[in-house]
């Protein structure tokens, strides 16, 4: 029988305590993931990644979560049969940092080898956000791979750069704000 | 290299239009500055969305389904107990087994455990409001929990949220990841609430659980069902 999509409604402002426990301080249930994705037994190149979301007022949004599904350092998709430790998914709200920003310590993901650049697939949610939105974060410092990639291929060129994570400070650290309206706005998929 | 390729897995049918709810809902101030102002950029399904995380039965404890017991102190939690159940399945009605639940919510007052809630009802010391668990092989799904109440949001003058359980659910690939809500029936606020309202008309049923007799406990609990679907396959295969 052909039944209906239940309808998305907005993850609210009070998420933490159920999706993200751990980072938030709430003892009384543990977490499936956070924002350590990868520990130092992980093999691949250690990365980083930070960043802020900002309203259409360009206002940082204090209580938004990010999720991140990646391949690991071998360009390869977790299933969860291979018990490498490393699960590909992390999940962190942006209200436990002074500054919102979410951090997520990881690897730096393979090639698939289908043809797309490295990257990471990020849903993004909300309150004010009736359903969620996805993107991806394209590392800037692949121009070559980027340049093929079939995904990035679909975005004006002019807007492609809002999809890469910039080099910081630090070895291993990127950065990637999204803006979720404007003159910089974040391209956001529809899949 | 991945030894599978988009070409072995299932595409996914997209939302659906006319039940999901546009990025700007008529009523719902934050809906404004808080989503995307241009369309979405179509995504081929890649591995990158046919593939999504796992989270089995290895991910849950033995009482995180039992949200009556898995946030005790010192005695049982205040409120109306009652049993949500009901199955996962897709566009097609084929079940969802081994998907994760999470759910959350606020106590029988109406305030949650978050600190960042400031609503001036009591906290319960014996509810947290957390819980989740995996479907079953054949797509069900059982918590037990405690009737939440209605609480103010300050979204417009005299804003009450008609009482409601967070969803949180996976499915079998990262497209078909789902957040919603799930409101009780017969509520008198509901015809009040942009968010529920935010549904396209005849789809907003969808989201209200079902009082069932045959769920309802004895001298224990009253049962409510809310089958949740996710996105089906796609009729025709995409180009990997
Ligand atoms: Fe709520």
């Amino acid at each position: 029988m052909r039944r209906r999509q239940t309808p998305s409604q907005t993850v609210g402002p009070f998420f933490a305590f159920g999706l993200t426990p751990g980072q938030y301080g709430y003892s009384a249930l543990t977490g499936i993931a956070d924002g350590t994705m990868a520990g130092p037994d992980t093999p691949g190149r250690r990365l980083r990644l930070e960043g802020r979301i900002f309203d259409a007022g360009g206002e940082t949004v204090p209580d938004a979560m990010v999720e991140i599904w990646q391949a690991d350092a071998t360009g390869r998709y977790p299933d969860g049969r291979s018990n490498t430790g490393f699960a590909g998914f992390g999940r962190c709200g942006t209200g436990t940092d002074p500054e919102h920003r979410f951090v997520f310590e990881t690897i730096r993901p393979g090639p698939l080898g289908d043809g797309q650049a490295p990257h990471l697939n990020v849903i993004l949610f909300m309150r004010g956000m009736p359903r969620h939105a996805f993107t991806r974060v394209y590392f800037a410092d692949e121009a070559e791979a980027n340049a093929s990639d079939p995904v990035l291929s679909t975005v004006p060129p002019e807007r492609r750069s809002t999809l890469l994570a910039a080099p910081g400070s630090r070895d291993g650290v990127y950065l990637f704000d999204i803006h979720l309206r404007g003159e910089r706005e974040t391209v956001f998929f529809e899949p | 290299m991945s030894e599978t390729s988009s070409r072995d897995l299932p595409g996914y049918a997209p939302f659906d239009p006319e039940t999901q709810p546009d990025w700007v809902v008529h009523g719902y101030h934050s809906s404004v500055s808080r989503s995307p102002g241009r369309p979405a950029i179509p995504l081929v399904q890649t591995l990158s969305e046919l593939t999504g995380p796992v989270y089995g039965h290895g991910a849950v404890q033995p009482l995180d389904h039992d949200l009556t017991q898995n946030g005790v102190t010192d005695g049982a939690p205040l409120g109306e107990r009652i049993i949500v159940t009901g199955q996962v399945l897709d566009e097609d009605g084929r079940a969802q087994p081994d998907t994760l639940i999470e759910i959350w919510q606020c106590n029988s007052a109406g305030r949650y455990i978050h600190t960042a809630d400031r609503h001036d009802a009591p906290i319960d010391p014996n509810f947290f409001g957390g819980g989740r668990c995996v479907t079953d092989g054949r797509g069900c799904y059982r918590f037990i929990t405690i009737k939440p109440a209605a609480y103010p949001w300050g979204n417009h003058p005299n804003a009450w949220r008609p009482a409601h359980i967070h969803f949180s659910l996976f499915g079998p690939a990262f497209v078909t990841r789902l957040v919603t809500q799930s409101y009780f029936p017969g509520d008198p606020l509901l015809a009040h609430d942009p968010i529920y309202m935010g549904t396209p008309v005849p789809f907003r049923d969808l989201l209200v659980m079902d009082y069932d007799p045959e769920v309802t406990e004895e001298g224990f609990a009253l049962g409510y069902r809310f089958d949740i679907v996710l996105r089906g396959r796609r009729a025709t295969p995409l180009e990997g």
